[in-house]
Parts: structure tokens; sequence; C-alpha cells
């Protein structure tokens, strides 16, 4: 078939040509940009935190008139009320093993600083500086979060310390995540090695490597140092606390109802509302609501976007096919097969669609490029642009479909009707 | 004539059902979801405190030690206590108030409510006047009951519902964070939002139920809710939460009538900070900033980012459903050449031939554009029934519903614009010789 006669025909229809292959195009671009910011959000969303996440809950609690943990003897008092409460909820039917934790992962709750191989580091010193997010928790910690130890050790009930939440004793002993440590130490063998927190001038060592642990924060702003945790064998005292409680397979609903009346009979002067007892599928659920809600929507206005286009170039061949009834009965005449009107216009839309994919790609190249000046956003990689612009040509193909066969339908006969 | 066209236009969209009510739908879903993301997108980024952001300021001065300042840099986004009460005491504006947030626990006296933890606002007295918070009941405190550290409270009205059940509870006690408070104020309805005096606290769905004066939060070692940044070392000891002068975490704000008094604060600030790098306090040269309330707002960009960018999908979504009814209409017009011709023929002037057209593609706008506002308020419905901080503030105002009907008519006559110019274009009774 000769494209000669072909776009000689779509010179006819300028204007409707270029407003499909304008529409595909936009189409193309948006729903380009739009899957690929879906794709980013599951593959935020799917990143595993490095804990055992089932059976696995958080009790968070306040204490009403607690002492104040500014003072030594306050802070005392809050870590036996403290070891009070951990013993009440270990002692709980159905527990497998309790930590007493500053936050965890996806939690949004987080105390952050930075690590350094050199004392006394200035923390405008990006080079020297790796930063981290700080655990304060205990020996418990391993098995209740189902953390993975790569090298060294794990904290001994004897490494255990406690301290104010507001005071900053040295920290003689820590353990870190693999990631943190590879970035410490490129050549490996982090254990028994020292590093210093926060510019200060007393080392800690690293006692043990955990393969991999999320730090709380959600936001992108803690994106590059998401992996980097450092673990402190320390409970920390304040007038509240939080513990990670992981209960034996199954019984996650069961134990959990039985939490806050325990505390109570434990201390009855404190606080715990609705959010105090959440499992941790809760937490990861609140973590990426707006991630997963994002991504639904982009979803359903992609599909919309899509059957808007379709129905478009539906809409317009149907009224070209309508519009040349009289020249198609001619070609009939004079010897065009059916199969031979349905390929004129299957090609014809391929061409305007492969125009517009073209125009297409460079659209969606720049919405990215505009994207990522104005957004945190990576660049759109070849593959999304290339799958796009078959998906189009695929679109185009399915839609144009009905109305051409319908074209292949008209007898010869109309040729020799007038009007 | 007008009803003449309409009756045209109705008769020739009645003739392609099919095709009618994919232009419609297009256009509806189209508005509905350029609308529901654009209303989100107004709310979101509106004035908090209309006819009084543009006299408040928020001032920032930067007294980070050399291991914190990177040249060039923004000063911290709150003050410390030293220099928080320095400006406070100042009073070279015509209003201040000095502030922090938390959260303190209510002992009701009745036995039958169990204790509770509210948040709460720690300022200073001119905070209700400078952000003109509404009283039901009383009125604030004064300066003097700042410094003796009264232990006086204004409670929201929502507290004085809970507690009180809505009556005037002025002049009774309140037992809190372990100290006795009477209550001197209640508060109307007021939650400014975004909550911009304290956006740590996240900028939409906080409102405090408690206020008391920061000086006797301080007194009573309260907890303190939102950010802390500190440097060197040190701890808070007693009276004080965090150490004074080397921990930024409150926010001062000031009202400053004219141009030429934020002028004039601006420079005051940059000398205070001469004087305390004098004192030895301050280590680089003055990094001052003094923004307006909606400076202060667009410089945090309190707008969630996904909102802008769903507004940003939303418009290009609305852009594919007009050229796809240009197309559809420009087609269908076109088709219509012969009876348009006849038209001419018969006298009709291309003038009169471009309000016809105009007049068709009008009504699809119009159906469309209803359509779509449908379409935005359930959209509307669905964006406050999903669990996000701004959920409850999703609603459709007058100017937004006006807006969105003057988009839906002018997009809709904008897609028959061309189509109606092209087809009027046909000669006259050309069309009939060919036929």
């Amino acid at each position: 078939m000769k494209l000669h006669p072909m776009i000689a025909a779509l010179r006819k229809h300028k204007a409707g040509v270029v407003l499909i292959a304008l529409q595909i195009a936009l189409t193309l671009a948006i729903v380009c940009n739009a899957i690929f910011i879906i794709g980013q959000r599951v593959d935020r969303v799917n990143r595993p935190t490095g804990l055992d996440e089932s059976n696995l809950f958080l009790v968070s609690q306040q204490w009403v008139g607690a002492p104040n943990a500014d003072t030594p003897d306050g802070v005392a008092k809050l870590d036996a009320m403290q070891k009070e409460d951990l013993a009440a909820l270990r002692s709980l039917p159905g527990v497998a093993s309790v930590a007493s934790v500053n936050s965890l992962p996806l939690l949004d709750s987080s105390w952050n600083g930075a690590v350094s191989l050199k004392p006394d580091a200035k923390f405008s010193d990006k080079s020297a500086n790796v930063r981290t997010t700080y655990y304060f928790t205990d020996d418990q910690v391993m098995s209740t979060l189902g953390l993975t130890l790569v090298a060294g050790r794990a904290f001994h009930a004897g490494d255990v310390q406690h301290q104010g939440f507001r005071d900053n004793p040295p920290r003689p002993i820590v353990m870190v995540t693999k990631a943190l440590a590879d970035k410490l130490f490129p050549q490996g063998g982090a254990v028994g090695k020292a590093i210093y927190s926060d510019g200060s001038s007393t080392p800690s060592t690293i006692i043990g490597v955990v393969a991999r642990l999320q730090a709380p924060a959600v936001g992108t702003w803690a994106n590059d140092f998401a992996w980097n945790a450092t673990l402190i064998p320390a409970r920390l005292d304040a007038n509240f606390s939080r513990y990670a409680v992981r209960t034996r397979p199954g019984q996650l609903d069961a134990v959990m109802r039985t939490v806050a009346p325990a505390l109570y009979r434990a201390n009855p002067l404190r606080v715990l509302d609705d959010n105090s007892v959440k499992s941790f599928g809760d937490i990861r659920a609140k973590a990426y609501r707006a991630d997963v809600g994002m991504a639904i929507l982009m979803g359903v206005i992609c599909l919309i976007l899509i059957a808007v286009t379709a129905a478009g170039i539906v809409g317009l061949t149907s009224f070209w096919v309508g519009q040349r009834h009289r020249q198609i009965g001619v070609r009939r005449a004079l010897g065009a097969r059916k199969v031979d009107i349905l390929h004129y216009f299957q090609l014809e839309n391929l061409l305007i669609a492969g125009a517009g994919a073209v125009v297409g790609i460079g659209m969606a190249v720049s919405l990215n490029l505009a994207l990522m000046h104005y957004y945190e956003m990576d660049r759109l990689p070849v593959a999304y642009a290339l799958v796009g612009v078959a998906a189009v040509l695929v679109l185009g193909q399915c839609a144009v479909f009905v109305p051409a066969r319908r074209a292949s339908n008209v007898p010869p006969v109309v040729a020799t009707r007038a009007g | 004539m007008f009803g003449y066209y309409l009756d045209l236009a109705l008769r020739s969209l009645r003739r392609n059902k099919a095709l009618t009510a994919l232009m419609v739908l297009a256009i509806a879903l189209g508005i509905g979801a350029s609308m529901t993301t654009l209303t989100v997108l107004h709310v979101l980024s509106g004035d908090p405190l209309p006819g009084r952001s543009g006299t408040l300021y928020y001032p920032q001065v930067d007294a980070r030690d050399d291991s914190g300042i990177m040249p060039g840099k923004e000063p911290p986004q709150q003050v410390t206590e030293i220099d928080g009460f320095n400006l406070l005491h100042a009073k070279r504006a015509d209003r201040q108030a000095l502030m922090t947030g938390g959260s303190v626990p209510i002992r009701p006296d009745s036995a039958a409510i169990d204790p509770f933890y509210v948040e709460a606002r720690y300022t200073t007295a001119d905070f209700f006047a400078m952000f003109g918070a509404p009283f039901r009941y009383g009125h604030g405190w004064n300066a003097a009951d700042d410094e003796a550290k009264a232990r006086d409270v204004v409670i929201s009205g929502e507290l004085n519902e809970r507690l009180f059940g809505g009556a005037n509870s002025v002049g009774r006690t309140l037992r809190m964070a372990g100290s006795l408070f009477r209550i001197v104020g209640v508060l109307g309805d007021w939650a400014p939002s975004p909550h911009f005096y304290d956006l740590n606290t996240g900028a939409y769905g906080y409102a405090e139920q408690v206020f008391m004066p920061l000086q006797t939060a301080l007194d009573l070692h309260v907890d303190h809710n939102g950010s802390s940044d500190c440097w060197g070392n040190g701890t808070g000891g007693v009276g004080r939460i965090y150490p004074s002068s080397s921990c930024v975490w409150m926010q001062f704000w000031v009202q400053l009538d004219t141009p030429a008094k934020a002028a004039d604060y601006k420079e005051f600030l940059v000398h205070y900070s001469e004087q305390q790098k004098a004192l030895g306090r301050f280590v680089k040269a003055p990094n001052v900033r003094l923004r307006d309330l909606m400076q202060w707002l667009a410089h945090m960009q309190v707008v969630p980012d996904d909102v802008r960018l769903q507004t940003g999908l939303a418009f290009g979504f609305l852009l594919v459903c007009l050229v796809n009814t240009v197309g559809l209409m420009l087609a269908k017009f076109l088709r219509r050449s012969a009876e348009l011709s006849v038209r001419r023929a018969l006298g009709a002037s291309r003038r009169a031939l471009f309000a016809q057209l105009l007049i068709e593609s009008g009504v699809v706008g119009l159906v469309g554009g209803v359509g779509g506002l449908l379409l935005a308020v359930l959209g509307l419905w669905v964006v406050r029934h999903r669990p996000s901080d701004y959920a409850a503030l999703a609603h459709l105002d007058p100017a937004m519903l006006l807006t969105t009907f003057l988009l839906a008519l002018g997009a809709s006559l904008l897609a028959g614009l061309l189509p109606a110019w092209r087809a009027c274009q046909v000669a006259p009774a050309l069309q009939l010789k060919s036929n």
C-alpha cells in the first residue's frame, strides 16, 4: 500500500489529525510520568524494614505526674517505673519477648545525628561525618524486632544502661547496621573499631553489625540515611516510654487486648489511649498511606485518560468513515478488497499515533525534567518511554478496529448512489 | 434567535447520542478532577488569618556556634530561649509573643473522667490580641501575669465543652501538670489552618486546647513537643527545659503595622545580632530574616508536594479531555457542512452560523460543567473520607464553585471556538452541488 495517497488524504483533515495526534502525545506524556511515579511509590512502600513485621506490636504510654527527667533522682525513679512495665509485659501469656525502644522503623519519631571516625568532628564538616539514626534499646532487641546479626555479638543484659532522655552520656558500646558499617569502613572489619557520635570526644566501640534496620523517619528528607542506624544499649527515661512486643505466632490480637489492663495494674497513673497499642502492620499502613493513596489516584487518572483517548479515536475515526462512505464505495467498486479498506484505516491510525508518539516522547521527557526541577524526582528511564510508545500504538489499533471494520463492510454499490 | 439556535443544538446533540455523551463525560471528568484538586490546593494554601496576615512577621536570628553554621545559609527556624526573651522584652514591635508547644496532663475533679493529655501552647500575653483569637468568656492574661509566672490558663471552647458542659468556666480551677490553675478565659472556635505559628506540630488539623503563660510552663517544667535543635553540650537544669542559649525551640512572632516599622525592625534585628556578637554570644556576622506570614508559609512549603502534583496531573487530564472534545466537535461540525451551506444559501450570515455552533458547544460545556461539579463534590467527599491531616478542610466554597462554573463554560466555549470557526467558513450552497 502506498503511503502517498494516504498522506494526501490526511492533509484534507489537518485540524482533526493534528488534534488526535496531540491528544495521543499528551496522553503518552502524562501516563508515562504517572506510571513512573506509581512505580517509585510502590518501590518505596515495598522496601523491607529489616524487622520481622508479623506478630510485632508497639506500646506507647505516658505517665501522669511523673518525676522530672532532668534530675538524677527523677531519672532513677522513671527507670524503675519502666522496668516495672517491662516485667509486667514480659509476664503476659503469649508474649515471646519485649524490648524498650525509643522508636521503630516507619514511626516517624526519631533521634538522628552523625557519627565519625575521628573525635571532636565538626558537624558542618560533611566529609568527616556519616548521618545516622539512633535507636535506644536493650538486650532483647534482636529477638523482639527479629533482626539478623551478621558480625560480632548482640547486647548482653550487663551492657544495658539507662539515661534521662535529654542527657547525653558517653556510649561505650554500640551496634550498627551493615549499611552504616560499610560506609564507615569500606574495607570491612567494623567490629571492634571505635566511632565518635555527634562530635563527641569519647569513643564508642562497635560490638556487632545488624543486616538491615530502617530509620523511623519516612519523609524524603531522610532518604540519604534511611539504612544507617546505630543501636545504643540504654533505656531512655522520660515521662513517656515505648515498648516493642513480639507475641507467639497467631496471638497478636489476643495479646494486644491484654496490654492496657496489665499496665494499669502495674501503675494506674498513666494515659493509654486508642493509639497506645498499635500493631506494626498499622504503623506501616499509616506511614505509607499518602504514597498508596497517590499511587491509586494516579492509576485511576491514567485509566480514565486512556479510556477517553481511546473513545476519542473511535469517535473521530467513525466520523471519517461516515464522511468517506462514498469514496470507500468507489474504491471497493474499483476492486479493493475488504481487507484493503481495513488496512487503510489501520495504517492511517498507525501514522497518526506514530506521529503523536514521537511528539509525546519529547513531551514526556520535558515533563519529567520539569518535575525533577520542582519536586524530588528521578530521571525517567528510557524503557518507560518505549513501553509507553508501544502501548499508545496498540491502543490506537484497538480503538480503530471497530470503525475500520465498519468501513470495510461498506458495499461497492454505494459508489453508484448519489449522496 | 437564541431559542431557535438552542433548539437546533439540542436536535443535533440528540442525533449522535453516544458522541454527545462522550463529549459531556470527557468535560465532566476533566472539570471534576481539576476542581477537586484545585479546591484542596486552595484550602491548603489559604491565608490562615485574612486581614491580619499582612502585619504579622516572623523574625529569625542566628545564634549558632561555628560548628553548625554554613555560609550563606538560612538562620535557624526557631529562636533560643534567651534570644526569645531578649526580643520579647525589647518591645520594639507593636505586639510580640514568644511561644512553644507541648502537651500537659489534666486531672479532672470528677472521678468519672480519667486523666488525659491535651495539646498546649505556652505563650505570652500578646498572643491572643495579635492573632485575633476570639474569646467566648473572659479574656487573656497580661504581661505582669507572665512575669509573675501566674497559674492562669485559657482553654479552648472544645475543652470547656468536655469539662464544664459549655458553661462559663471563668474563675474555676483546673488541675493540670501537677498544679492548680485558674481559668481566665475560654476561646470561641479558633483553629487557624495551616497552624502557621508553629509548623512543627504539623501544618493542618492541629489545635491546642490549653494556653498557659510561657514562664509558668518553664517553671513547672512541662513537656515540650515540636522540634528542638541544639549545639554544644549542656542540659536544661532547674527551671529550664533546654539549655537557654544553645537550643532553638521557641517561636517568636511580632506585629508591625506599617512597612516602615517592618524595615526598622529588621534594622533592630541586625543591631541586636551585632550586640550579641560583641558580648561573645553570637559567633558569625548578623544573619537575620524577617518574613511576613504568607512569605513564611511559602518559605516553609507547607502545601504538600503531592497535592501540587495532583493538581498538575488533573489539569493535564483536563487538557487532554478538551483536546478530545475539540477533535470530536470539529469532526461533527464539518460533517454538517451540507446543512450549514443550505442555511448560508438561505441567507444566514457567517456570524449567525458561528453563534449557532457556539451555542451547541456551550450546551455541551454547560452540561459537562454541571456533571463536573457533581463529580467535584463527590471527589471532595472522597478526599474528606481519606485519612489525611487536611481531610476535614476539603470543602467547596462559593469562590471555588464560581471558578468551577466559569472553568467549565470557558473550557467548552474554547473547545467549540475552533470547530465553529472552521465550520462556518463553508461557501453558501457549494455543498449542495457536489452532493
